[in-house]
């Protein structure tokens, strides 16, 4: 069982390319959080604007990719626009499907941050003669940070673990690499190997969210 | 030929279209099935381990948080993969549609797990120790009045995490499970055309976009009182 499961000749000789497919899951996060941050911020800003013609194009936006699964969004992106002659590769489709799909949570979440802060302080702080960005700035988006901070760890940890459907378009990042070792060696250990990997990686911030949500919901009493 | 009609003809193409839509209905109906599995068996399950951790004894509550742990650090892809391609190792060639009605199950469990034992302990002690006090049993206090209480609490969050959760079906196209996506996929490749991949978006969004909007409204009517 353990020679099956647990080969460690074959994790010493895959250890390079998981190695390898863990940096680029890293550098992968690296890049698609923010981006997906960047949407959110731009998302949730614009619902501050009450207005109808943009209040209900925004909540269409955020619905519609809350409703497709991301995997369907990227195969789209990377099977369907070649034949609209837009070769994107399969790096640019995950950054623009992960931009598309985690930019609409981000969003949800900052705007319901942006809501939690009462109004008179934007008052208060606009009557002092602060700008509207920097009322944002100052005032609005640190308390809507604090106020949302499980959600966002939480969403966070959901992008991580989203970047393995990156395999399927044979982007090299950790889950694509233990495949192919695991195709090669025809032996499951590579994939054990990086499941025990996204773990040790990810528990820590499963640990913490624990803790923020028990403390979040203590707040309420 | 206007740009229009060239882009509709290449991705609008009623011919391709009408020739697979039996196939992309076939994957829907697989991937409602498989949904409604999934909802099912991981929120019983979620709810069950949540039940036995009230009971506060603690090697078993150990277990249970490594558990949940477990599954919410793991990509539901990983698990899929992982229970695919290595179980036929221990013996047991489990097929796509049992792997990934167990995979997501197991993740919905620990998501769900961990809402409603929030929802558990959400409920103040003094309540326990008043129920309690009335003569109610251990299991009586728990099932009639804190898991009510609970669960009406866990309401929004599970509804979100279950819609996320669900939409992982998709990922049963990649070990193979022939649901819309994988569908939509091999039709692309047998007809080379896009539009069968439009038409899977169209089914995905006739499927999903109705429980964002429930989700949605779910949310509105149970806020939690901040």
């Amino acid at each position: 069982m353990i020679e099956t499961f647990f080969n460690t000749g074959i994790i010493a000789a895959a250890w390079p390319i998981l190695l390898q497919g863990l940096l680029t899951t890293a550098g992968l996060s690296l890049l698609v959080v923010p981006l997906g941050v960047i949407g959110g911020a731009v998302l949730a800003m614009l619902s501050t604007v009450r207005h109808p013609w943009l209040r209900w194009p925004l909540i269409a936006w955020v619905d519609f990719f809350r409703a497709f699964p991301p995997l369907v969004l990227l195969i789209f992106l990377y099977a369907g626009l070649p034949f609209a002659g837009l070769e994107l590769g399969a790096f640019g489709c995950v950054a623009i499907g992960f931009f598309l799909n985690t930019g609409a949570y981000y969003g949800e979440i900052l705007r319901a941050g942006i809501e939690s802060v009462p109004a008179g302080q934007i008052e208060a702080a606009r009557s002092t003669g602060l700008s509207r960005l920097q009322t944002m700035g100052y005032v609005v988006l640190p308390q809507a940070v604090r106020n949302v901070l499980p959600d966002l760890v939480s969403n966070t940890l959901e992008v991580v673990k989203l970047t393995s459907i990156a395999s399927v378009v044979a982007l090299p990042e950790l889950l694509y690499q233990a495949r192919q070792a695991q195709s090669v060696t025809y032996n499951p250990t590579p994939i054990v190997a990086a499941a025990i990997i996204y773990f040790l990686m990810l528990w820590p911030v499963v640990r913490l969210l624990s803790r923020l949500e028990n403390r979040a919901i203590a707040g309420r009493h | 030929m206007s740009g229009w009609d060239r882009f509709a003809d290449t991705f609008l193409n009623t011919a391709v279209m009408a020739k697979y839509l039996p196939n992309i209905i076939d994957g829907f109906i697989l991937t409602v099935v498989l949904a409604v599995l999934v909802v099912v068996t991981g929120i019983a399950a979620g709810l069950a381990l949540a039940v036995v951790r009230a009971f506060g004894v603690r090697p078993l509550n150990w277990l249970i948080i490594f558990t949940v742990d477990l599954f919410r650090a793991l990509p539901p892809l990983v698990v899929i993969v992982l229970l695919y391609f290595g179980l036929p190792s221990a013996g047991f060639s489990p097929s796509a549609f049992g792997t990934t009605w167990a995979s997501l199950s197991l993740v919905l469990m620990a998501f769900s797990e961990e809402i409603f034992w929030a929802g558990i302990i959400a409920v103040p002690r003094g309540q326990w120790e008043a129920s309690r006090s009335t003569g109610l049993t251990f299991w009586q206090t728990l099932s009639a009045v804190v898991l009510p209480q609970a669960i009406r609490l866990t309401v929004p969050p599970l509804t979100n995490r279950t819609i996320a959760i669900t939409k992982g079906t998709a990922l049963g196209s990649v070990i193979g499970l022939s649901e819309i996506l994988s569908q939509a996929s091999s039709a692309v490749s047998f007809s080379f055309n896009p539009s069968p991949l439009m038409l899977g978006a169209a089914a995905y969004l006739v499927l999903f976009l109705p429980v964002v909007v429930f989700g949605r409204w779910i949310e509105t009517q149970f806020a939690w009182k901040r």
